[in-house]
Formats: structure tokens, C-alpha cells, sequence
């Protein structure tokens, strides 16, 4: 596959000017970046404030909390928290701020393009991503509130409308247009990713010596393009069953308080959930990938070590990438589904955790007799190994069909997918941001506030997940708005009180992020080196903030891979990717001064 | 280990830079073409199009194994026989095929009146191909087949419609093609009718799928 | 950076990252050993079988929890940077690759293989003959259960009959000469020993059938008959809960599952068809 990307300085679009150009509709990748990761930002702290409010009502359901009219929260509001929570976090958060964030600002400098392969299309992946976030959270403000059909939405609960339950309505019906809409936006950004890596890498900048979190943000956006259809095309249907009679996933006979449903007939609701999860496991290796791919590239520049099997990490994201699409049916385990497919589904699964252990003992082999610099991003990317490890082993009881009898749809579900997906990707994303804080913004986010932040937040999501574990072992279901219904509940009160207060003090501990992003981009200490890191990819071999086209017309050559670190001989532990042999070897340039590392 | 250099002596003979890319050029595009066009960009937009032709199958594949499912689960599918007008939009859609072909290789020779003949004529004929699929729409209803009539039905509704649908969104990129000025872009206007022509044809060949599904299924 | 970590500072970060992970090994080992919040113990012999599988699980996992944490708190606090020096040079070792890769496919294919035989007893078995049948009826927010009667078959079932305020929650065709001696109750009544087979249906939404003392659960879906079967082994009252999300009401969707030593059982039918 040829790569020959000429930089023509002609082909770059010109600086742009005015305020709308630059900061709104503007076509730069950097921007774009930036734009996707505040949309993350606003989302997630809306996602956890909605989980706050349900881990308040869950333990204290006397409380008096905001926007619940009347005083007290009732179910179905609770379950238009959950639904939410859970839409919110996954969409807006987990497949933009990781991806489409960071991916869009540093994938094209990584590879040294000088931007991506469709600036238009860009643009406009991020305002179509906007508007579906608009859409969803209007699903808030109409007759009957948000829908309550959790994030997975099963028919015939998300397609018989309100009389089934509140949020059912119009909520519901904007739910899954805000839903087709983020598709939208996610196959066109895939495009872009894709392409841009493909046809527009630098010279010298082969497949082998791109750094691993090019190769994660490629594998989740191939993900993303053959998964996002998929999903686009369940919600059609569902809509269609909705508001045009049709039965695609509705059967007859149903009779819902009294009334008997003639207008549906011969539907399967587990043609839905074989739609939605063929889309869905895709989507948490979507979730979890660019993750991996920070994660490497920090434990190796902060050990000061080239990564621990280059080769082999990429084979395993290939790996999870191509298994992730023959795993749905674990999710369906318990549905109804034919036992014979599920055991196969199970082995399949079993499977998958091979190229994640292989990438966690690659990774402990990286620190392996390394030189550690504690920078607050390397304790988030070490936390995410801990939470990985943690999050992917409760996966191994999931995965076996038998023990998920006891399991499925219990707390022990809500554990594995916050500790794998929702914790680490979260510590992806810090780790990400601490890194790559004083690139974008040219100052430095506060170390001393960064490390507070790190340690409380560790500690605080390990005090709200693992006990979740017992509660799941315990029979403890999900999704319940109320202790008081099943009674062998009561013994686990006490537990779910813990689990709420660590969430409060961790949930309240970002708010330390927050104040440290924010004032950090105006009064944050100044990022005066292009390399204070030491690193070796090429971002940092540009100015902070980069200039509109990254490279000011000098689109780099590459002559090593990403992770030339403690390189027996070489003048400094490191070497960038763009330092020519001599340069290297010396550490001095062509006219004889120090290479400006 | 190509890219990996453990010694000074081997980080010299990597100069080599493999595979990867050309060089930065600063003289204004590759050799021989003069006008700011770049080859890198004009695979990129071939490479763009496939990516987006993967997932839009993804799409309609997932409708595919839906409608084998469905038809599958149930006893209550009524076949309904398809309207013979879809015979007749097929082959205006073949024909169309074969037209925006003819005015592909037409620009290429540099004949761009029969280009932009060629070119509205395939728009042309994908206009009556979206009218003749209204008009089996039309057949239908009056036989009183509707979108909820059967699931059959509710297929036969949900395939076309948003097949036609995808076929418009070709005929607004053939418009475009034709009418913008390629001044100053990353690419010709040879590259958008390339691109142009590669969505067309899976257009074509995704419906001679889905009737052959259709039929296939009753 | 030049003047910040990599010196001796990192020293104490090193040890409390290192302190933090022993810890969350230790308290995390020691509350599964502890189990103070644990599985009820099963009444059914193939819930036994499932929790051994599950014993057999959390020993991997547990070895490998623990081992991963402690390494990568050994690791942090032994390689942690000291002034200048550099690191080691190494890229990676194709043997312990190949050797890792092996034998993490042979553990976790095997234990996924171990664990078949036992959702082969519940799942690729049918209910044995002369097994005692109750059809489980879900719907927003009540199970009603039906026995089908000294005649053993069950009656016709017609949507438009449906009505809660009349007493006929499930739908029942009175007139139809099966469903005359039909039993309907809003709790499942079962003896001891005997193995049951639960065929399952939901009038409106998909909601599922769990009862964790059994170590069993199945998704009630619209439109279609499931059947499960499983044999108690021990008398007593077991709640039966919803595990999937169905409405407002889901939290409160129980019922019990009362296992009686025959004559209890014999009673207690008669007692509730009496009260039809």
C-alpha cells in the first residue's frame, strides 16, 4: 500500500481568519479536536451528575432532589437517569473524547499530515455529532421526560410508546433520532481517521514505526465504520414500529394494562438485540481502544523504554479489533437465543481475553527495567493497567454462559463494564489530557492539583465498583429504581450506602479537574519547550500550540519508530522520530548546534 | 527489524526511509501538473469513497440478515407479487451505469461536451429510475400493499425507499461534480467524477441485490 | 523534564502507588475469601455444578489479580527513576510471547470448555417426561403461574380475556374444556424432588424469571414459549425477581418460589384451586 503524501503547500487551505472561520466552522483538525473533547467535557459531567442523583435516591430516596417534581423521585425517573447515564456516557464521552478528540488533534501530526484527509467532512462530524447531543438531551424537556428503556433500549419497551411507561413517547422517539444522528456523524468521522492514515502519512512514517495510538485510533474507527450501519439501521426500524405500524421487532397477542395490542403482529424483540449488540461490543472496544493506545505510548515514554513488543501489541489490537465483531451474543446469553450458539459465543469470548492479556503483559514488561517518571498523565496511564486488569478478569465469569445464570443483569455486569470501559477508558482520556494539556493550550495543567486529583479518583472508583461485585454475586438486580420491592435486598442497603458515598467524593473530586483544566488554559505555567516531555512522536517537534498546517510548510521525515528510547549510545535517552541518523548519532545538527530536542 | 535501529552504527543505515510517503515538496504539487493538484489526495478521495461504500453496506446488510431473520420467525409472510415496473427501472439503471461510464472516460479524453452530456443524462436517468420506483410505490397502495400491510411489505418499502434515498444523495454529488468550479482544489474535477462514478455503480449493483433479495424472498 | 520527576522525588509517589495496589490486593482478596456478601446457598444440584465452575473461575481470576497487581506494584516502585540513568534496552522477547500467548489460550479455552457440562444440564437437555409443568406468565408488574390441572393440559389463552380487575389476569378461556381445572396463582408452588418445567411467556414486555437460590434466570419474551426446568432439593420460600428492565414498576416485580415436601404441595394445590 503506497503512502507517498506530498505536503504541497498549495494543497493546504490557508490559514483561516475571523472568529467563525477559526473557532467555529472552522475546518483545522486541531479545533475540530478541541470542540469534540469540551463537547466530552460538558457531557460528562452531565452523565455524572445524573448518576449522583441516582446513587443519592438509591440509598436516601427521602431526599428532596432538583428537577424532580413533587419532591420525591419517582421510578421512572430514576430509570430516565439511568437511561441517560448510560446513553450520555457511552456516546458522548467514551466514543468522542478518546477518538474523535484526541484522535482528530494529534493523528494527522502523528503521522505528520498536515491535516486530515477531509477537513469539510470533519467540520461537519462534529456539528452533526452536536446537534445529535441537542437532540437527546431535548428528550429531557418534552411531555413524559426521558426515555426509560436503559441505553440498550430492548423492544417492545422502546417501541410500544407511553402506554408501557413515561418517556416512552416523544422522549423515547427523540432518543433514537439523537441516536441515527451520532451514527451519522461516527461513519463520517471513521472515513476521515481511516483515509488520513492510509493515503496521507509523512515519508518515512511506514505502518511499523507509527506510534501505537495511531494504530488504536485506525482500529476503532475500521470498528466504527463497519459497526455504526448496523446500529443505524436498528434504529430505523425501530422507529418504523413506533410511528408506522410495522412489526419488525413487535409481536401480537400483547395486552399491556387491559388493552390487547392489535397493531402489531409477528415481530422478534431479539432481532433487536442481535442488531443492537453486533453494533454494541464493537462499540466498548471502541470505548476502550484509543485507551490502550495512550496507555502504551505513556508507560513507554515515562519508563524511558522502547514498548515491550511493538509487533505484538499491534497484532493484538488487530486481534480484539476482529474478534470484537463474532462476540455480540454473550450479551444474549439469558435472551432466548438458541444455547448451542451461545457456547460458541462463549468460546469466542474466552477467546478475546488472550491479545488483552497479551497487551497487559506487555505492558508490565515495559516498566520492566525501566526508569519511571511519575508525571501525573504516567499514574493515570498506570492506573489504567491496574483498572484493565480488574475490569477484564470479572469478564472472565461473564463470558461462560453457566455462571451468567446467576449473574447476567445483575450488579456484577454494572461492575465489569464501569471498571473496564467506563473507569479505565475515563483514565485513558486523564492520562491523554495531562499529556497532551500543554501541547494544545501551550501551558501546563497543575501537577500538584493533578496528582490529588489522580489519587482520589483511583482510590474512589475502586471503593464504588468492587463492592458491586458482591452485590451482583449476591442476586443484587440492575436497574432497579427502588431497594424496598424484592425483599432479600435489605442486607445490601448498607453496601450500596458505601458505594454512594464513595461516589459522591469522587464524583466531587473532578470538580478539582475541572478547576484545574479551566484555569489552566488562561493562568496554566507556560509551556515554553516544544518537547518538555522528552518524547520522541512528532507532536513534539512542534511549537505549543502548533501552528494552522502543524509543520509551517516543514512536513517532517521519519527515520525510526515511536519508541527510540535508552538507545545504547545515543547522546540522550531518547530519539525523536524526525532527527535525521546524524543528528541522532551527534545530537547536533547539520551546521553543529544542539539539536533542538 | 525495519524502522528499528539499536546501535549508532545501524542508525545510519536506516536513512532509508522504506515505504513511507514522498517528499515535501514546496514547489507547488507533483511534477508535470502545475495547477495545486496532489496525487496523495486524489487516492485519498478513491480510499474515502470505499471506506464510505463499506459502511453503507454495513447498513444494508444489516437490513439483509433482518429480513432473513424475520421471514424466518414467523408464519404470517404473505408474498405480494413485485410490481413489473421494477424490471424496466432496473434496466434504466444498468443503462445509467453504463452512461456516467461513457462520461468518465469521455473527460478523461478530454471531451468535455460529451462529459457533461453524458453526465446529465445519467442524472437524467437516475431521476426516472427514483420516478419509476414512485410509481411501483403507487402500484402497490393501489392494490392495497402498504408499509404495515406485511412485514413482506414493510420490507419491500423500507429496501427501495432507502435505496432511493442513497440514489438522490448520487444524483446531488453528479450535480455537484457538474456545476462547482474545480479551481484551486486538491483535486479534478476527473477525481470527483471518479469518485462520483464508483458510488453510482454500487448504487446500481446494491439494487440488482436487493431485487434479487426481494424476488428470492417472497 | 529536565529538574522534575526523575529524581529522588519519585520515591515516595513509587511507594504509595506501590502501597495503594497492595492494599486493593489485600482487601480485595480478603473480602472474597470472607464473602460477607455471598451467593445463598443452592437448592438445586446443578446450582451446585455452577458454583464450582464459579469457584474454579474466581481461582484464576484470583491468582491472576493478584499477581498482576503485586507485579505491576513491584515494578512501579523497583523501576521507579533514579537522577539520570537510563533505562534498559530491550524491545520485547518472542519466547515469553509465545510461551504467555499458549498458555492464556489453554487456560481460558479451558476453563470455557469446563464450564460447558453444566449449561449443557440446564440448556441442550429437554425436561425429562413426568416432570411437573407450570406456565410462568410475566407481565407489567406481577408473575401469575398456571398448573394445568388433574387433566395435565392447559387451556387456551386469548389476549382480549385478559383483565386484572376481574381476576383473570392471565387471559384464561373458562369455556374451553382444558382450562376448566386450570390453576392460577400469583405465587409457584412446587414439591420437593420433583423436577419442574416452567414454560415461560410475557404479555407485554420482555422481563425474566430469576430466582438466585436456584442459580437460574431466563428472559420471558413476547411471542415466544421458553422452557427451563430445574429439580429442588431443599423446602423453603425463595423470592423470585425481575432481571430485566420492563417499566417503572420493575423493582417491585417479585414473587416466591415455595418448594413443599409432597403432601405440603398436594394441599397447597388443591387449597389455591379451590380459591379460583
Amino acid at each position: 500500500m503506497a503512502s507517498h503524501a506530498e505536503a504541497v503547500h498549495a494543497h493546504v487551505h490557508s490559514a483561516p481568519t475571523g472568529f467563525i472561520r477559526k473557532y467555529i466552522f472552522s475546518l483545522d483538525h486541531k479545533v475540530i479536536g478541541i470542540q469534540y473533547y469540551f463537547l466530552a467535557l460538558f457531557s460528562v459531567f452531565l452523565g455524572m451528575s445524573l448518576s449522583l442523583l441516582m446513587r443519592i435516591h438509591l440509598v436516601w430516596p427521602a431526599i428532596h432532589l432538583p428537577f424532580t417534581p413533587g419532591g420525591q423521585m419517582t421510578p421512572e425517573q430514576y430509570l430516565a437517569l439511568l437511561t441517560m447515564h448510560g446513553t450520555i456516557m457511552v456516546f458522548m464521552v467514551l466514543t468522542t473524547a478518546p477518538q474523535s478528540g484526541f484522535g482528530n488533534y494529534f493523528l494527522p501530526i502523528q503521522i505528520g499530515a498536515e491535516d486530515m484527509a477531509f477537513p469539510v467532512l470533519n467540520m461537519l462530524s462534529f456539528w452533526t455529532t452536536f446537534v445529535s447531543l441537542v437532540v437527546m438531551v431535548a428528550a429531557f424537556f418534552v411531555s413524559g421526560g426521558a426515555p426509560i428503556g436503559g441505553w440498550t433500549s430492548y423492544p417492545p419497551l422502546s417501541a410500544l410508546g407511553e402506554i408501557v411507561g413515561p418517556g416512552q413517547g416523544a422522549g423515547q422517539t427523540l432518543w433514537i433520532v439523537g441516536l441515527a444522528i451520532f451514527c451519522a456523524a461516527s461513519l463520517l468521522g471513521a472515513i476521515n481517521f481511516i483515509t488520513t492514515t492510509i493515503d496521507l502519512r509523512a515519508k518515512g512514517m511506514t505502518l511499523m514505526r507509527m506510534p501505537l495510538t495511531v494504530w488504536a485510533w485506525l482500529i476503532t474507527a475500521v470498528l466504527g465504520l463497519l459497526a455504526f450501519g448496523v446500529l443505524l439501521a436498528a434504529c430505523a426500524l425501530l422507529l418504523l414500529d413506533r410511528t408506522a405500524g410495522t412489526s419488525f421487532f413487535v409481536p401480537g397477542g400483547l395486552v399491556v394494562t387491559d388493552q390487547v395490542i392489535t397493531w402489531h403482529k409477528g415481530g422478534s424483540p431479539i432481532l433487536w438485540q442481535h442488531l443492537f449488540w453486533f453494533f454494541g461490543h464493537p462499540e466498548v472496544y471502541i470505548a476502550i481502544l484509543p485507551g490502550m493506545g495512550v496507555a502504551s505510548h505513556l508507560l513507554s515514554t515515562f519508563s524511558r523504554k522502547p514498548i515491550f513488543g511493538y509487533r505484538a501489541m499491534v497484532y493484538a489490537m488487530l486481534s480484539i479489533g476482529f474478534l470484537g465483531f463474532t462476540v455480540w451474543g454473550h450479551h444474549m446469553f439469558i435472551s432466548g437465543m438458541s444455547p448451542y450458539s451461545a457456547f460458541a459465543f462463549s468460546m469466542l469470548t474466552m477467546s478475546i481475553g488472550v491479545p488483552s492479556a497479551i497487551k497487559t503483559f506487555n505492558w508490565l514488561g515495559t516498566l520492566w527495567g525501566g526508569q519511571i517518571r511519575f508525571t501525573t498523565s504516567m499514574l493515570f496511564a498506570l492506573g489504567f493497567v491496574s483498572l484493565f486488569v480488574s475490569g477484564g478478569l470479572s469478564g472472565l465469569f461473564l463470558a461462560q454462559p453457566a455462571i451468567d445464570l446467576a449473574l447476567h443483569d445483575t450488579y456484577f455486569v454494572v461492575a465489569h463494564f464501569h471498571l473496564i470501559m467506563g473507569v479505565a477508558a475515563i483514565f485513558g482520556i486523564f492520562a491523554a489530557t495531562y499529556f497532551w494539556f500543554p501541547k494544545m493550550f501551550g501551558r501546563f495543567l497543575n501537577e500538584g492539583i493533578g496528582k490529588v486529583h489522580f489519587w482520589l479518583t483511583f482510590i474512589g472508583v475502586y471503593c464504588i465498583f468492587m463492592p458491586m461485585h458482591f452485590l451482583g454475586i449476591a442476586g443484587h438486580p440492575r436497574r432497579y429504581a427502588d431497594l424496598t420491592g424484592v425483599q432479600y435486598l435489605s442486607s445490601l442497603i448498607p453496601v450500596q450506602r458505601f458505594i454512594s458515598i464513595a461516589a459522591f467524593i469522587t464524583i466531587g473530586s473532578q470538580l478539582l479537574f475541572l478547576f484545574n483544566f479551566l484555569w489552566s488554559l488562561w493562568g496554566g505555567k507556560k509551556a515554553t519547550e516544544m518537547n518538555p516531555w522528552e518524547a520522541t512522536t512528532l507532536e513534539w517537534s512542534i511549537p505549543s500550540p502548533p501552528p494552522f498546517d502543524n509543520f509551517a510548510g516543514h512536513v517532517p521525515t521519519v527515520y525510526r519508530g515511536p519508541y527510540e528510547f535508552a538507545v545504547p549510545g545515543a547522546p540522550h535517552d531518547y530519539i525523536p522520530q524526525n532527527l535525521t541518523p546524524a543528528e541522532a548519532a551527534t545530537g547536533l545538527t547539520a551546521s553543529g548546534a544542539p539539536v533542538k530536542a | 527489524m525495519p524502522g528499528v535501529a539499536t546501535t549508532t552504527e545501524e542508525i545510519e543505515l536506516q536513512i532509508d526511509p522504506g515505504r513511507g510517503g514522498g517528499a515535501a515538496i514546496r514547489d507547488g504539487g507533483d511534477p508535470g501538473r502545475g495547477d495545486g493538484q496532489s496525487p496523495a489526495y486524489q487516492r485519498a478521495s478513491i480510499t474515502g469513497i470505499t471506506l464510505a461504500l463499506g459502511g453503507i453496506l454495513m447498513f444494508f446488510l444489516a437490513l439483509t440478515s433482518s429480513y432473513i431473520v424475520r421471514r424466518g420467525v414467523t408464519t404470517d409472510w404473505q408474498a405480494f407479487p413485485l410490481p413489473r415496473v421494477l424490471w424496466a427501472n432496473t434496466a434504466v439503471l444498468l443503462l445509467s451505469s453504463f452512461t456516467i461510464e461513457m462520461a468518465r472516460r469521455a473527460l478523461g479524453r478530454g471531451a468535455v461536451a460529451a462529459f457533461r452530456n453524458l453526465w446529465a443524462l445519467t442524472s437524467g436517468l437516475g431521476l426516472i429510475f427514483v420516478g419509476g420506483q414512485l410509481l411501483a410505490w403507487r402500484e402497490l397502495r393501489a392494490e392495497g400493499v402498504f408499509l404495515s400491510t406485511n412485514p413482506s411489505s414493510s420490507f419491500f418499502y423500507v429496501l427501495t425507499a432507502l435505496h432511493g434515498l442513497h440514489l438522490l444523495g448520487g444524483i446531488v454529488a453528479l450535480a455537484y461534480v457538474a456545476l462547482r468550479s474545480w479551481q484551486g482544489s486538491k483535486v479534478g474535477r476527473a477525481t470527483g467524477a471518479e469518485v462520483a462514478a464508483i458510488y453510482w455503480h454500487f448504487m446500481d449493483g446494491l439494487w440488482v441485490f436487493l431485487l434479487l433479495l426481494l424476488t428470492l424472498g417472497r | 523534564m529536565r529538574k522534575r520527576s526523575g529524581c529522588k522525588g519519585s520515591t515516595p509517589v513509587a511507594a504509595a502507588f506501590a502501597v495503594a495496589l497492595v492494599a486493593l490486593t489485600v482487601i480485595t482478596t480478603y473480602l472474597f475469601v470472607v464473602k460477607p456478601w455471598w451467593f445463598p446457598k443452592s437448592i438445586t444440584d446443578v446450582g451446585n455444578e455452577i458454583d464450582a465452575q464459579f469457584m474454579r473461575t474466581l481461582w484464576i481470576t484470583g491468582i491472576i489479580f493478584i499477581l498482576a497487581q503485586l507485579i505491576l506494584a513491584w515494578v512501579i516502585f523497583r523501576y521507579r527513576a533514579h537522577g539520570r540513568e537510563r533505562a534498559s534496552h530491550f524491545e520485547g522477547n518472542a519466547a515469553m510471547e509465545i510461551i504467555w500467548t499458549i498458555a492464556t489460550v489453554v487456560l481460558f479455552v479451558g476453563l470455557g470448555l469446563y464450564g460447558e457440562d453444566a449449561w449443557a444440564k440446564v440448556h441442550y437437555q429437554p425436561a425429562a417426561a413426568g416432570d411437573l409443568q407450570v406456565e410462568v406468565t410475566a407481565q407489567q408488574f406481577a408473575w401469575n403461574f398456571r398448573y394445568p390441572g388433574a387433566d395435565g393440559k392447559f387451556g387456551r389463552i386469548k389476549p382480549e380475556l385478559v383483565s386484572a380487575s376481574t381476576g383473570n389476569p392471565v387471559g384464561l378461556d373458562r369455556t374451553d374444556p382444558d382450562g376448566k381445572d386450570d390453576v392460577v396463582s400469583p405465587i409457584i408452588g412446587v414439591p420437593v424432588n420433583r423436577e419442574v418445567e416452567l414454560i415461560l411467556r410475557s404479555q407485554d414486555v420482555t422481563h425474566s424469571f430469576f430466582v438466585r437460590e436456584l442459580r437460574l434466570k431466563q428472559d420471558a419474551v413476547p411471542g415466544m414459549l421458553i422452557h427451563i426446568h430445574f429439580t429442588p432439593t431443599e423446602v423453603g420460600d425463595y423470592e423470585i425477581a425481575c432481571a430485566e428492565l420492563c417499566g417503572l414498576g420493575h423493582y417491585r416485580m417479585r414473587s416466591l418460589l415455595r418448594v413443599m415436601s409432597q403432601d405440603d404441595y398436594d394441599r397447597w394445590l388443591k387449597d389455591t384451586a379451590a380459591n379460583q
